[in-house]
């Protein structure tokens, strides 16, 4: 018979407390981001020319910056939450699942700043 | 890892073609991570002045290019359309087998009908876009 308390045998072994907060979480980027991206395919395909001019001015054009903006973000965090689900199921080993979902992590950060950063520049050019 | 109790692994079960499905949402949400990158990178691209931009746009209208963004779309409509599915199962909606087997049907349908139209989209000789 073991002395240890049932709770401590359980602690720190995963699922306590945030689990339905992810799994809420993955919803609502969802259905954030459902008539984003219905936007932004509509956008992308009807652009008239891919040439460096039209581009620009669509990014800096109207509401178009903020709902580029959300749309980023939104997707980074959907595919963060997302991807980490994927590492936890099939990536085993405490070392190698946690540099993966580390790297994620990090990379999504990095995505989401990066076409923030970007999408501000574009827009911000025109007005400065 | 401490031992724990396993469910039943997959391959004890009968395959059914909602499974492949709900693998593909996995496969196409995996990929589209990646196209968020490259999503991001254009935007980086133009946001570093024409130079930049501008030697990548023939990369992007080449043809790989294009197939690469036909394959993005076409995975893009199939993750919209079966997640709606996920969502409507969340609210409770369609757990019967054969409610399942339908809405299957009915995302691959529509995934095709819109992806064959972006497609073409993509492919149409006089435009630029994607």
């Amino acid at each position: 018979m073991s002395l240890r308390a049932p709770l401590a045998r359980i602690l720190g072994h995963g699922a306590a407390r945030d689990g339905v907060g992810h799994w809420l979480t993955e919803r609502v980027t969802a259905i954030a981001l459902a008539p984003l991206i219905v936007w932004l395919l509509v956008q992308l395909l009807s652009l008239p020319a891919p040439d460096f001019r039209t581009v620009t001015v669509w990014i800096g054009a109207g509401c178009n910056p903020l709902l580029l903006i959300l749309t980023v973000l939104l997707a980074c965090w959907h595919s963060w939450l997302g991807v980490q689900v994927v590492i936890e199921d099939y990536v085993g080993g405490f070392l190698s699942r946690s540099s993966a979902l580390l790297v994620s992590a990090l990379v999504h950060a990095l995505v989401a700043s990066a076409g923030v950063y970007a999408v501000l520049r574009v827009a911000l050019r025109g007005a400065a | 890892m401490a031992e724990r109790p396993m469910s039943p692994h997959l391959t004890v079960y009968r395959w059914a073609y909602t499974m492949t499905l709900s693998i593909l949402h996995r496969m196409t949400g995996v990929a589209l991570a990646f196209a968020l990158l490259g999503l991001v990178a254009w935007l980086v691209s133009a946001s570093m002045g024409e130079a930049a931009f501008e030697a990548l746009v023939p990369l992007l209208m080449s043809a790989p290019g294009k197939i690469i963004a036909a394959l993005a779309v076409t995975a893009l409509i199939y993750h919209f359309c079966n997640g709606l599915r996920h969502l409507a199962w969340d609210l409770g909606f369609g757990y019967e087998r054969a409610d399942a087997r339908r809405s299957a049907v009915l995302v691959v349908a529509v995934t095709l009908i819109a992806a064959a139209i972006c497609i073409y989209l993509i492919f149409r000789p006089d435009t630029g876009a994607v």
